[in-house]
């Protein structure tokens, strides 16, 4: 596709090739599926038609309309090659699958097959996102908050250090999953014990950063504080705090990678819902079409609770962008 | 503006001894500072001129509060130093704006952690005029330039009307022109407020420039090695006789110290 295209940086005008390719991708796509049904047994391929008309609908309705909307046109310039390849891409695993039958079934249904799974059940997908979605905010946040105040401690007071430094090091470093058996026999229930999973797994990667950002403050913003009459709260809370909160968001992201982990393993073994139930439970059936279907809502749902991260980094960053504020 | 010319505001350093661990070599320890005596009147401009670790930052670190000497007194007024106090400023080389603030919330900082921000808060909108960074308040550090964070890190350390202002090298880093410029800032800072003022400096310009009397160091272990008064009238001219016959004979003074091959001139 038109690769330097997303790179020039002239606004006025969407090139042809690239106003064209989503359409021409989608019709590839879509017109491969055509063909291999046609020697196929038929399968129920109305509802993937219909996402064919819905794409080359939308891209012919944005390719107008981003005429008029030079925000939308700059948008486009930059998502519609990676557009286009997932399209292609789509198209690839459909030949690939359901058209030459090179990977084993049931383990690799086609596109056609997924997107039917994924429509059919939607209730029971929507209802365990939401309930992954109430033990991921949970643990995490749980997670989050004792692994700051644990940081900040660690890092800002020797004698604490002294202590809680080895119990990290020793402690930190076993995955939360390694602890299920227990968790399982201690926690009232296994929600519970899923979401203290959860946050041990944002506890340790949170406490290790925070501690590491407190204690790396640099002593002259310290000193400066000092002679200006600072007392040891302002120390901690507006000096130490903001030079480590670089330091704490790797720790967050960190964190949050553990988190997606564990939730899915705990959900597996111990609860009775979330997403990571719902990929055991499909598997357990032979549902293969199911756990794809599981797979491409985890990829949104994470990397949509990943993105939230960044837009929250961004904000509070924003005194290390480049970008002039005044 | 008010100023803070009393009595109170003097500095006197009596024997004070101070000496740090030699980290290469456990148990023994180097000497920095052997016993310096000297006094800073109240609103006087002083500065401190030396070859490089004669101890002239450990003693700037003594009088902020910010390390503890061995022996020795050390006063402000009638008051002995002992820990860091918002009466007694210190500004380094490097401006250390906290980076999470903008301009404003740097120089507000100075009473944010007095927690008296509240009542003063319209005393910042005059020291950002005073410092002449208005249009630059919600900028961030790394978006301005040396000179201008430095100015900002002057409000920051004025706005608590400290008794005594601790200037370590505050125009080193700066450029030639920047640094001139920057010296007749502070002197304006100083001829307003008359704050009590030590500047450490290694320009021997800027020192005859700017002070009342220059305080000569010897090498490590400091002590003063000898004292010259400025008796020149200000605006000084950097190219009178008289200016120059300063410069020769701090120069010259130098070199009969010892090694004062980094003295930049």
């Amino acid at each position: 596709m038109n690769a330097d295209a997303a790179v020039t940086d002239k606004p006025s005008t969407l090139p042809w090739p690239m106003q064209l390719a989503v359409p021409v991708a989608s019709l590839i796509t879509f017109g491969t599926h055509w063909l291999i049904t046609q020697k196929a047994p038929p399968l129920e391929m109305h509802s993937y038609m219909l996402l064919f008309w819905e794409i080359l609908g939308v891209s012919i309705v944005l390719a107008i309309a981003q005429l008029f909307w030079p925000a939308l046109r700059k948008w486009m310039r930059h998502m519609w090659p990676i557009f286009t390849a997932s399209i292609l891409l789509i198209g690839v695993w459909d030949v690939i699958t359901a058209g030459l039958h090179l990977l084993p079934l049931p383990y690799f249904p086609g596109p056609a097959a997924i997107l039917r799974s994924l429509i059919s059940d939607r209730a029971l997908l929507l209802d365990s996102t939401w309930h992954s979605l109430v033990l991921l905010l949970s643990g995490y946040t749980l997670g989050v908050i004792i692994g700051l105040v644990s940081g900040v401690c660690i890092g800002w007071s020797s004698p604490v250090r002294y202590w809680g430094m080895p119990l990290l090091k020793v402690v930190g470093p076993i995955p939360a999953t390694a602890w299920i058996p227990l968790a399982m026999v201690v926690a009232p229930s296994a929600i519970v014990s899923a979401a203290g999973l959860v946050a041990l797994a944002v506890w340790f990667p949170v406490t290790m950063l925070t501690a590491s950002g407190i204690s790396n403050t640099r002593a002259s913003y310290l000193d400066v504080a000092r002679t200006l009459g600072a007392g040891r709260l302002y120390l901690i809370f507006r000096v130490a705090i903001p030079a480590a909160v670089p330091n704490i968001f790797i720790g967050l992201f960190m964190g949050l990678g553990a988190s997606f982990l564990t939730l899915v393993v705990a959900e597996s073994v111990g609860v009775k819902s979330g997403l990571g139930w719902y990929l055991s439970w499909a598997q357990g059936w032979d549902e293969y079409g199911k756990v794809f279907a599981a797979l491409i809502i985890m990829a949104a749902f994470f990397s949509t609770v990943m993105t939230l991260l960044f837009k929250l980094r961004d904000r509070v960053l924003v005194w290390q962008k480049g970008i002039i504020k005044w | 503006m008010t100023t803070n010319i009393d009595a109170t505001s003097g500095v006197r350093v009596h024997e004070i001894y101070k000496s740090f661990p030699v980290p290469d070599a456990p148990g023994t320890s180097r000497l920095v500072l052997g016993g310096i005596s000297f006094s800073i009147a109240a609103g006087e401009l002083v500065s401190l001129v030396g070859p490089s670790g004669c101890g002239k930052s450990t003693l700037l670190r003594l009088i902020a509060g910010l390390d503890v000497s061995d022996s020795g007194e050390l006063l402000v007024g009638n008051e002995k130093i002992v820990g860091p106090s918002a009466e007694r400023g210190l500004v380094f080389q490097d401006p250390n704006l906290f980076p999470w603030l903008t301009v404003r919330r740097n120089i507000e900082a100075g009473l944010a952690a007095r927690g008296v921000l509240r009542e003063k808060r319209n005393e910042v909108d005059e020291f950002m005029r005073l410092v002449g960074l208005e249009a630059f308040a919600n900028a961030y550090p790394h978006h301005l330039s040396g000179g201008m964070a430095q100015r900002v890190a002057l409000a920051r350390a004025l706005i608590n009307h400290p008794k005594v202002l601790l200037l370590d090298e505050p125009l080193g880093a700066l450029d030639a022109f920047t640094r001139m410029r920057m010296q007749d800032e502070v002197l304006r800072l100083w001829e307003n407020r008359r704050t009590t003022m030590l500047l450490v400096t290694h320009d021997i310009d800027e020192a005859i420039y700017m002070s009342d009397r220059i305080l000569i160091m010897t090498p490590a272990p400091g002590r003063i090695d000898r004292e010259i008064d400025i008796d020149l009238a200000r605006p000084r001219d950097r190219t009178s006789d008289s200016f120059l016959h300063f410069r020769s004979e701090i120069l010259e003074h130098l070199h009969f110290a010892g090694k004062a091959a980094d003295v930049s001139t």
